[in-house]
């Protein structure tokens, strides 16, 4: 019987490729999303009570707050640019013999996604 | 016209030594050699006891994969001169156990590829005098991509997720899931749920990406692979919202 070799994954085999360092990013920036649902929880939570919602909202004026919010924007929108960049991979649509172009698909996500962000922000600007 | 090149070349001798080396190796190539020409060239004239696998030559029965410069490639298609570097090195392909020099144990990969029962599962089986099951050729394209596979493995290299948990699995193996899937002869997509719906099934992946990208023959694991997470989804979706019309 020969003995084989097992070769396990170094610790720091996502730093060793490119793809593998966009991967990692991919995930990590999840945690922009999941840090502003925190954000969104606390201000649910504190509006049944004048005195915590105003501590949430000198929160938010605060400077800290600030690059907090531009921080996870540019995280969250990477993020969201990866999920879309995967849309054609999922939704595999047929036109009669022919595959939709991928490029259409994740065309078509990103105008939609633009939009919808577009009629948020007019609402809440309104 | 010839040039010269320098092959550094993973050596694993359990026989003699417990730890893998590398061995270099320097000779002139011609234009249209491949690697595997290289590896032979070696085998044949400088040092017989190199051992790799190979067989048809032509990209087709996909036994010659390895890391050519830290990339899974079929060594029969990839060509010296498109490498500027002064060393290329040579490796057996990652994630699986080496048995010797190149050589790998692709057991556990042979024992996946059945257990999501890679074959047509018809709901009845025709009766033998009414003939063929026809396709329209638009149905044969919903799955002809992911029919192309030659099982050579280099997307298990490339899949880090395979590579930390070997019980994975897999890239070939789930695309091939999804060869059966897509058929319009085959209905057994529930049959196959217990192995390809699993943690260590396509849950487990999470979209790396890479198995797509290295794949010489173009199959996209990574696209079937989501596109088995939605339809299993769905069909999850269905059974909990009209649980008696799914049959489940
Ligand atoms: S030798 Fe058959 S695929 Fe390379």
């Amino acid at each position: 019987m020969t003995r084989e070799l097992t070769r396990p994954l170094p610790w720091n085999w996502w730093l060793k490729k490119a793809v593998y360092f966009q991967f990692m990013m991919r995930e990590l920036t999840s945690l922009a999303v999941f840090a502003y649902a925190l954000l969104i929880i606390w201000a649910l939570l504190s509006a049944a009570d004048a005195g915590s919602f105003s501590t949430f909202y000198t929160f938010l004026s605060s400077s800290l707050s600030v690059w907090l919010h531009l921080v996870i924007l540019v995280l969250s929108l990477y993020h969201t640019g990866t999920w879309i960049a995967l849309t054609p991979k999922v939704m595999v649509l047929w036109r009669g013999d022919e595959r939709v172009d991928p490029g259409v698909i994740a065309g078509a996500n990103s105008i939609l996604f633009l939009m919808i962000s577009g009629a948020v922000i007019w609402l809440v600007l309104m | 016209m010839s040039d010269r090149t320098v092959l550094d070349v993973y050596r694993y001798l359990p026989d003699n030594e417990s730890e893998p080396t590398f061995q270099s190796y320097e000779l002139d190539y011609q234009d249209n050699w491949v690697v595997l020409d290289a590896l032979n060239h070696i085998k044949a004239e400088i040092d017989s006891t190199l051992s790799f696998r190979w067989s048809c030559r032509m990209g087709v029965c996909g036994s010659c994969g390895m890391m050519v410069n830290g990339e899974p490639k079929l060594t029969c298609e990839t060509f010296i001169r498109d490498y500027d570097t002064q060393t290329i090195t040579i490796e057996p392909l990652s994630h699986f156990p080496v048995i010797r020099d190149l050589v790998i144990n692709m057991d556990d990969f042979m024992e996946k590829l059945p257990r999501v029962s890679p074959w047509l599962i018809p709901d009845e089986d025709k009766p033998l005098e009414d003939g063929e099951y026809l396709q329209t050729p638009a149905q044969v394209a919903h799955y002809k991509r992911f029919s192309m596979c030659i099982n050579c493995m280099l997307c298990y290299s490339a899949c880090p997720v395979y590579g930390l948990d070997p019980s994975f699995t897999g890239p070939a193996v789930l695309a091939l899931a999804a060869r059966y899937n897509l058929d319009s002869r085959d209905d057994g997509m529930k049959e196959r749920a217990a192995e390809v719906s699993a943690h260590e099934g396509i849950w487990e992946c999470t979209y790396v990406g890479e198995c797509t990208q290295v794949c010489p023959k173009d199959v996209d694991p990574a696209g079937a692979i989501q596109m088995l997470k939605l339809s299993y989804a769905l069909d999850w979706a269905r059974s909990v919202v009209m649980p008696r019309s799914s049959g489940s």
